[in-house]
């Protein structure tokens, strides 16, 4: 299958938050990553297509050092994240946000919990006040601010994915992974979360990789779109030239 | 046909091996950064040992009861019944009471953790809080581990007090012996001897039943199945590293003189 052309959306190098080059990943004789090369600009959406199973999530957890690539290179921020040192790697962590498919809520906490977590563990802030303050704040944000004294397992699947935003967003990081973060839940909701992800961006300026196989998330949140399969990009642009693109599997998605 | 038989590799059982050791090795890593969170640690304690003291009580109590009236017949036969305090303390303390309790433990605490710790690695809940910055093993691994240190020992102490209290119900139900007798002898019997490698015994119990459990539980597979099997595996693995333990224990005490 042809690669498509280039998106017109190309900002300067100097841009550039994630840049991945050559990267390879197996596991045991099963090559589920074979040659990706690409980059995540300033600001910017990318969403990631393709079907279950063509690595797209090993491709984002390569990227946070939950993998360990076995060729190429990972770059955020401009740092080989496989030879950072722990510290630094945590450090670099705290930038980019994960959004877990499940929204990988602390089951035994409250949503308050869930959420004063991260602040107390990895900000290290004790002042109650300042806590409180932020914790409300992203509560808002996500628009669930009655939530707050619930346990996740009173929550609905799109509140869960919300308070799972909520929770990555608390620490304002750079770049935002999300994780097929539409799967599982109805056509309302889903488009809820993907206008969510969008105000995301626009309100926090974060720049996001975003991972699915649902088309209208792909319409409301991408700048720029890639489509994966077996292990590789076949193809990258806009929504509009995808979406009359020649290429069978590429043409697939839209229809 | 003849059937396969599986054999695991000793490849794979030197690998277990060196995972388990690098496991501890982080534990003992991220316990001297004395970062680990209090309330955590409060609310391990409480879920591990204060849960199970119901548990640990009565088994304590009845396993002195039953002792007491299995050697009551014996003991008579050779009229040694005034010996039988004695005779249950010494045994209750040095070895009954911390290897059953020990026992109990593995299985209620290594399986509760290896199933939790499991579950929430299926769940993605431990990656979740890697990527964030947090160290899961610092949150997740060493509280636990610690609660089972401190709460093990005590839970098996709480077992002495009361496996004693049922060796005294246990004397009663044929006869009457007061309960100034009954104690008197029972402590005259035990020294410091007694008391202190047992206790030392069981801060390993705890430790063994702690990090079996987080072991497997933190290294279990994605799958629903998973969580079960490591719950169990948690299980039958601590209860084999307590018998090996106490195996050791026995030894070194005995070669010490106590």
């Amino acid at each position: 299958m042809s690669k498509e052309t280039t998106a017109g959306i190309t900002p300067g190098d100097n841009d550039t938050v994630i840049k991945i080059t050559g990267l390879a990943k197996s596991f045991g004789t099963h090559e589920v990553l074979k040659d990706i090369n690409l980059e995540l600009h300033k600001e910017e959406n990318l969403v990631i297509l393709g079907k279950s199973g063509t690595g797209k999530s090993v491709t984002i957890k390569c990227i946070v050092g939950l993998l360990t690539q076995d060729n190429g290179e990972v770059k955020v921020f401009d740092e080989a994240v496989d030879k950072l040192s722990e510290d630094k790697l945590k450090a670099l962590r705290i930038r980019i946000g994960f959004l877990f498919q499940s929204g990988a809520l602390y089951d035994s906490m409250t949503v308050r919990e869930n959420l004063e977590f991260p602040l107390r563990r990895v900000l290290k802030l004790s002042d109650k006040k300042e806590i409180d303050k932020r914790v409300e704040e992203i509560l808002n944000g996500v628009g669930l601010p009655d939530a707050i004294d619930k346990m996740p397992s009173e929550l609905s699947g799109g509140m869960r994915k919300r308070i799972g935003l909520a929770r990555t967003m608390i620490l304002k990081p750079e770049i935002m992974l999300y994780d097929e973060p539409t799967t599982g839940l109805d056509p309302i909701t889903s488009k809820e979360i993907s206008e969510l992800i969008q105000s995301m961006k626009q309100n926090y300026h974060v720049s996001s990789i975003i991972i699915t196989h649902d088309i209208a998330c792909a319409k409301i949140t991408a700048d720029r779109l890639l489509v994966m399969d077996a292990g590789t990009i076949i193809a990258e642009g806009t929504f509009d030239e995808l979406e009359h693109s020649k290429d069978k599997l590429v043409n697939s998605f839209f229809k | 046909m003849a059937q396969e038989i599986y054999i695991p590799s000793y490849k794979k059982v030197f690998e277990e091996a060196g995972n388990q050791v690098l496991f501890m090795f982080r534990f003992f890593r991220n316990i001297f950064r004395f970062d680990f969170e209090w309330n955590e640690l409060v609310r391990q304690c409480y879920m591990i040992g204060y849960k199970s003291f119901p548990l640990v009580a009565i088994t304590g109590f009845i396993v002195g009861f039953v002792m007491t009236l299995q050697a009551e017949p014996t003991m008579k036969e050779f009229g040694a019944e005034s010996y039988i305090p004695r005779m249950v303390a010494v045994s209750l303390i040095r070895e009954i009471c911390p290897v059953i309790i020990a026992l109990i433990c593995a299985g209620k605490m290594a399986s509760g953790i290896g199933a939790e710790l499991g579950s929430m690695k299926v769940a993605e809940q431990v990656e979740a809080m890697e990527v964030s910055g947090a160290n899961p093993v610092q949150y997740l691994v060493v509280t636990r581990i610690l609660a089972c240190v401190f709460m093990v020992p005590l839970l098996t102490i709480a077992a002495e007090a009361l496996g004693l209290m049922g060796s005294y119900a246990g004397v009663n139900v044929s006869g009457h012996v007061s309960t100034t007798l009954f104690f008197n002898k029972a402590f005259t019997a035990i020294d410091f001897g007694d008391l202190i490698p047992s206790f030392i015994k069981t801060i390993f119990f705890g430790f063994a039943i702690g990090f079996v459990g987080c072991y497997k539980g933190y290294n279990s597979d994605r799958g629903t199945e998973s969580v079960g099997i490591a719950a169990n595996s948690a299980v039958v693995s601590a209860s084999l590293w307590i018998i090996v333990i106490d195996g050791i224990a026995v030894q070194l005490t005995s070669a010490l003189g106590y």
